[in-house]
């Protein structure tokens, strides 16, 4: 994604002008497998019993959330960020610290509604301020201090007792009630979690084609043009970071919301680099990327292990199966399953323009 | 074609979960650690798990039962993800979970979301799952880490002499929990405990805690478990240690003692207590050893079953020996069932075992020590039996109350 992308919609001269403004914005509203995704999405408790709605699809879009503030990052703003996961389990943390828990010693017993948002401003906080150190490095280096960042955040939480309760965690976190609706109740919670999930995506396509948002992919591309052209591209790339923090932190607060508890494990080095797995596999060149690259991961997740032991094999090597499954598709798709799919389409209809109708 | 694979996979297993109440079967989800630094307790709580299984059967009246096995990494979230898969996507009835002292009070808490459920505790051993704020519908039938050290604070001190001692142990809730037990005694008795060193599960460099251990100490106290133990004693046996080891109960167990390599040799004559001892005499304990052993080829498993295997045994054979009471009754929420749960006494291998007000065991303990049979295996040798230890340990309850609960520093070394 370039800054051409703005101009790869030719807008038809005879429609008028707003409808012409609309959709050269949400290109996506005219891809018939779009809304069909949406209306499979939005009708899935028909479909799915608790288990597939929630520790699949709730977790998937959970998931999804947070590997999308890193496709934010690292695919428009050319930024390797492993700190995403530690931004979202630091908002889970604080959900669990300011709002009620079952550690009554640690929790302040705010309500909901006071602890969230204070949740998300402090992860964004801490987000920004972690992207601020970030962004003075490049390439690897942003990967390190980074994963640095991610490693020492676990390392505390499993070791402060004042606040973070240690190994142990925050146990039977409360969740939002009211209106006469139990949030947390399988299908209500999967309708917050798909709304949540939906308002990052468009909320991240839209700044993508925001003046914000090419600018931001003019300093990836080439920053000291950039700066000779009077952008300040440190500037750009904070408020990439914060921007992706809040994402990431939404993700956090369903995720705590999700399990009802939240620990170290959570957080730990091995959680952050899934998020990347997720990104990768997906493909970091588009938003919708990191929720499919979420649902592979879910799925292999949960089933390797019942998958093995199907087929007769020794179920405690499940893990060599997940690795083998991603392992097969960064080979064959160096831009994860995102680029398989374009180069089938591409292949399929070699009539059609490179890049028409992307947005599936 | 991997994308079409998992789409089959997802719906067989829809399917399956689907036709699984057409026959008459009690579902019961298990967790074991068979991922992380606790593998190797794991897969032993399995085969304690499988020769209990092979003993008593898996028939209840006309139905059976049938289990799913879910993986976890001592970490409570991932407990957590477990038996909410096994619940809600396995359909399972009865939960024999957890392994470890952090997965049991996360798993405690969560259970109180499904009254309905039955769970039965597989082999953690933190004292709050039971002592603080305990689930009516969880029930443990093995003692706690504090139980597990009783007897061992005052053999240390009046029949070992040692009148000094600095610990090093995880940092998490069951190692709290079993050096909370011997520093109340060990201190009762009047020595003096200089130096609490804590470090992270699944450390692998211990040269700093090596180097800061105290010299002028009679004793050091290990609570370490599984991966974590056998790096220590590798990297404790290059930099020269020559101090007297106290064991806590998974240091000073098969899943160390038969571990590759000489540094466990470091382990000889180390004392210990634990819920059970390798060389009991007791000819229910012997039977148990011989049915784990006659269960497994001898390379895929310990010469003598862990502590883990022991206790994976004791609540698998009392949830069976339980079902089999109510014939197998589940209805009105599993009331009958919960009820023969609590009331009943079973005859473990490793001594009589009842439950507390609280479902919490209370059983024998073993202070041992540790042996070399001649031919280069290491076996804990009982040295003093204990019978009827509660998890107040002896104390009132209400001065119990008063200790605080199981942390980095309490309890403080003093009588209570």
């Amino acid at each position: 994604m370039s800054l051409l992308q703005s101009t790869q919609f030719r807008p038809d001269p005879s429609a008028n002008a707003t409808r012409r403004a609309w959709i050269r914005a949400w290109p996506e509203l005219q891809n018939p497998a779009a809304w069909l995704v949406a209306l499979i999405l939005v009708i899935m408790p028909l479909i799915a019993n608790g288990f597939f709605l929630i520790e699949i699809f709730a977790t998937t879009l959970i998931l999804g959330i947070i590997a999308l503030s890193l496709m934010f990052l690292a695919g428009y703003g050319g930024m390797v960020s492993l700190m995403q996961l530690t931004i979202a389990g630091f908002a889970g943390y604080m959900v669990a610290v300011f709002g009620i828990s079952g550690n009554a010693n640690i929790s302040l017993g705010w309500p909901w509604w006071l602890a969230t948002p204070m949740a998300l401003a402090l992860a964004t906080l801490f987000g920004t301020l972690g992207g601020a150190l970030a962004v003075r490095t490049e390439g690897i280096y942003t990967i390190m201090i980074t994963l640095a960042i991610g490693a020492a955040f676990y390392y505390f939480t499993n070791q402060n007792w004042a606040i973070f309760n240690g190994h142990t965690g925050i146990n039977t976190v409360a969740t939002p009630q009211f209106w006469g609706v139990d949030w947390r109740s399988d299908i209500a919670f999967y309708y917050v979690t798909l709304g949540v999930a939906a308002i990052c995506y468009f909320a991240v396509q839209y700044v993508s084609r925001a003046p914000f948002g090419l600018a931001l992919q003019g300093v990836r591309d080439n920053s000291r043009r950039m700066a000779a052209l009077g952008f300040n591209p440190n500037a750009h790339r904070i408020a990439a970071y914060a921007f992706a923090a809040f994402i990431a932190a939404l993700g956090g607060v369903l995720q705590v919301w999700n399990y009802r508890q939240i620990s170290p494990g959570s957080v730990s080095v091995g959680a952050c680099i899934d998020v990347l797995i997720i990104a990768v596999v997906g493909g970091i060149t588009r938003p919708i990327g990191p929720f499919i690259g979420a649902l592979i991961f879910v799925l292999l997740r949960t089933f390797a292990l019942d998958v093995l032991i199907k087929f007769g094999l020794d179920g405690n090597r499940f893990r060599l199966l997940i690795g083998l499954g991603f392992l097969a598709i960064v080979f064959w798709s160096s831009d994860g399953v995102i680029g398989l799919w374009e180069r089938w389409r591409r292949n399929a209809s070699p009539t059609q323009r490179p890049g028409g109708g992307r947005h599936g | 074609m991997l994308k079409g694979s998992l789409g089959l996979i997802a719906l067989s297993s829809l399917l399956l979960s689907g036709t699984a109440f057409a026959q008459e079967k009690i579902k019961v989800g298990v967790t074991a650690t068979l991922e992380g630094t606790y593998t190797v307790l794991g897969e032993d709580g399995m085969r304690g798990h499988q020769t209990a299984l092979n003993v008593l059967g898996k028939k209840i009246g006309d139905k059976e039962l049938e289990f799913v096995v879910a993986s976890t990494d001592a970490t409570p979230d991932s407990a957590v993800r477990a038996v909410r898969k096994l619940i809600e996507q396995d359909k399972v009835q009865i939960l024999l979970s957890p392994l470890s002292g952090d997965e049991g009070i996360a798993v405690k808490n969560f259970a109180k979301t499904h009254p309905e459920l039955t769970f039965v505790n597989a082999a953690s051993g933190a004292q709050e799952t039971t002592y603080v704020d305990p689930a009516p519908n969880f029930f443990r039938y093995n003692m706690d880490g504090a139980q597990w050290q009783v007897g061992l604070g005052k053999y240390a001190y009046e029949t070992k002499g040692y009148r000094k001692i600095a610990t090093v142990g995880e940092d998490y809730s069951f190692i709290y929990t079993q050096v909370f037990g011997l520093v109340l005694e060990f201190c009762a008795a009047g020595g003096q405990v200089t130096n609490r060193q804590w470090v992270p599960l699944g450390t692998k460099d211990f040269a700093s805690v090596i180097a800061a251990l105290p010299d002028d100490v009679d004793a050091i106290y290990l609570g370490l478990g599984g991966a974590d133990a056998v790096n220590f004693l590798n990297q404790y046996q290059q930099a020269g240690g020559k101090a007297h080891l106290m064991g806590g109960s998974i240091m000073i167990d098969q899943t160390i003692l038969s571990s590759k390599g000489s540094a466990k040799n470091a382990l000889v004559g180390t004392i210990a207590a634990s819920g059970q001892a390798d060389t009991w005499e007791d000819p229910n304990w012997q039977k148990f050893v011989k049915a784990y052993q006659d269960s497994f080829p001898e390379s895929k498993r310990f010469p003598s079953p862990s502590l883990l295997a022991t206790n994976y045994y004791g609540s698998t054979m009392a949830l069976i020996l339980a079902l089999r009471q109510v014939n197998g009754d589940l209805s009105n929420n599993q009331a009958k069932l919960k009820d023969a749960l609590a009331k009943i006494e079973i005859d473990a291998p490793n001594g009589k075992i009842k439950l507390d007000s609280n479902r919490q065991a209370i059983g024998t303990n073993f202070v041992t020590e540790v042996v070399d049979d001649g031919k280069g295996a290491l076996f804990s040798k009982v040295v003093k039996v204990i019978p009827n230890v509660n998890q107040t340990l002896g104390y009132d309850p209400a001065v119990f109350a008063k200790i605080g609960l199981p942390s980095r520093t309490v309890p403080e070394c003093k009588k209570y």
